[in-house]
């Protein structure tokens, strides 16, 4: 782990690895586009089956997302891993895009399945606090001037935070069967509809994976053209 | 946990209750809260005895919200905090002790207050009952989940805008369980909601005070 903690390594190893992770992650959303538009209509749900295969995959992300900062926010703590806050603060956005994106292709198919664009199902309402959990984080990271400071600020957030997440899910689930049950499609999945999943989730992660790295590359880049503005000024 | 603990609760308290009455302002806030909705909603009292557990919850939540920068913001910004930071104590038990006059000052009265509101939502004995009880078990975390938002966002100057941003969710659980008690007391009903609530409740208050003296010792030391 801190072997690549030296900026300078990581962006050796990170530029070598990029295309080759950007290239599989556009083809494994082509591959599973392709077949996700091809598969046969599901005999409940007709075509609209097909927006499962952006919706799931963007979910799986979206949560993994607040794992990952969670885990950097960690190191950072922890061990002052200096790539850590880097990384943690260019995973949210990201995190955050995919939840709205999760909340946006979910209620989407909410509205030919339950007849409304939303409904306070659980999923769906756990997912709008993520995405309020995301948006705070970022807010307290722009909202701090001081880099260290507010790296470490939300390093304390990202933890409480991924501590209550799960007691979050817990509860917005209580809550909703205290309501009313809403019966998701449950049971198997064929095999069908399993594979195009399963490639587009692997689609999303790759493209994720490209994206963080853009990212942290990017603010890497910064700082050192930070560095030498003040020295030379 | 003696002379000096005590001593930092009872000048936190007597802040509370002498520096432009904060206390009583969050109260009034409740009580216009709890004024402005059924102008809103209308003013069927059975629906209103329906939603008043999740209203006045919502309410106590934003009126504790409130008076969040009382905590951490006054004496940082005076140089108390430093102060304190010299004290015997250690941050982690100013943290606590901290969260004990904010509770005593904000969640406690507005507990007491809640019957009283309840009654003009035309909220049955039980549901009232239920209301207090989750009031005064839930509170407390508001208080605890406030303090770690207050101390993270203490250096701000328009901390006030990001705090309930940060807060609102964490504070989802409480919320629920809360108005989930008063709920199922109108339905005669037990689901463990209150068992939850003070098991949310407990967590909160034992894992606050690091979180929010590690949030000051990094504020500090800039």
């Amino acid at each position: 782990m801190f072997r690549y903690a030296n900026p300078a390594v990581f962006m050796r190893l990170s530029g070598a690895l990029l295309p080759w992770i950007s290239a599989a992650a556009a083809l494994a959303l082509a591959v599973g586009l392709y077949l996700g538009f091809h598969v046969p209509p599901d005999y409940q749900q007709g075509m609209t089956v097909t927006i499962m295969f952006v919706h799931v995959p963007a979910a799986i992300v979206a949560e993994s997302a607040y794992g990952l900062i969670a885990i950097a926010s960690l190191f950072s703590l922890v061990w002052r891993h200096p790539l850590a806050d880097t990384a943690a603060r260019a995973a949210a956005p990201l995190g955050a895009v995919f939840t709205a994106l999760g909340l946006v292709t979910g209620s989407l198919w909410g509205r030919p399945m339950w007849g409304a664009y939303w409904v306070w199902d659980a999923r769906l309402t756990s997912f709008l606090l993520l995405l309020f959990l995301y948006l705070g984080y970022i807010a307290l990271w722009n909202a701090i001037e001081d880099e260290a400071r507010a790296a470490r600020a939300a390093a304390i957030l990202a933890l409480v935070g991924a501590i209550n997440l799960p007691i979050i899910k817990f509860s917005v689930d209580w809550w909703n069967t205290l309501h009313q049950g809403e019966s998701i499609l449950s049971g198997q999945i064929a095999s069908v509809f399993l594979w195009p999943l399963l490639i587009m989730a692997l689609g999303y992660m790759l493209l994720f994976a490209a994206l963080w790295m853009i990212r942290i590359r990017t603010e890497i880049v910064n700082r050192r053209a930070r560095n030498l503005m003040q020295r030379a000024a | 946990m003696s002379g000096p603990f005590v001593s930092l609760l009872i000048r936190d308290l007597r802040l509370a209750a002498r520096s432009g009455g904060s206390a009583a302002l969050a109260l009034a806030f409740f009580a216009l809260v709890a004024t402005l909705v059924p102008l809103g909603v209308g003013a069927d009292l059975k629906l209103l005895a329906r939603i008043a557990g999740g209203v006045l919850w919502v309410g106590a939540v934003l009126a504790a919200l409130l008076s969040l920068d009382r905590l951490y913001q006054g004496d940082f910004d005076d140089g108390s905090l430093d102060l304190i930071a010299l004290s015997p104590l250690s941050l982690e038990q100013v943290a606590l002790a901290k969260l004990l006059a904010h509770w005593f000052s904000t969640g406690l009265p507005l507990t007491l207050l809640s019957p009283l509101l309840a009654l003009l939502f035309g909220l049955s004995g039980d549901g009232t009952w239920a209301l207090f009880l989750s009031l005064l078990i839930g509170t407390p975390a508001v208080s605890a989940v406030g303090a770690i938002g207050a101390s993270l966002t203490l250096s701000l100057k328009r901390g006030g805008l990001i705090l309930p941003l940060i807060i609102l969710p964490l504070l989802a659980p409480a919320v629920i369980f809360g108005a989930g008690a008063v709920t199922a007391a109108l339905d005669h009903l037990s689901n463990g909601a209150l068992g939850l609530l003070s098991a949310f409740s407990l967590a909160a208050v034992l894992l606050s005070p690091f979180a929010a003296a590690a949030c000051v010792r990094l504020n500090l030391a800039g």
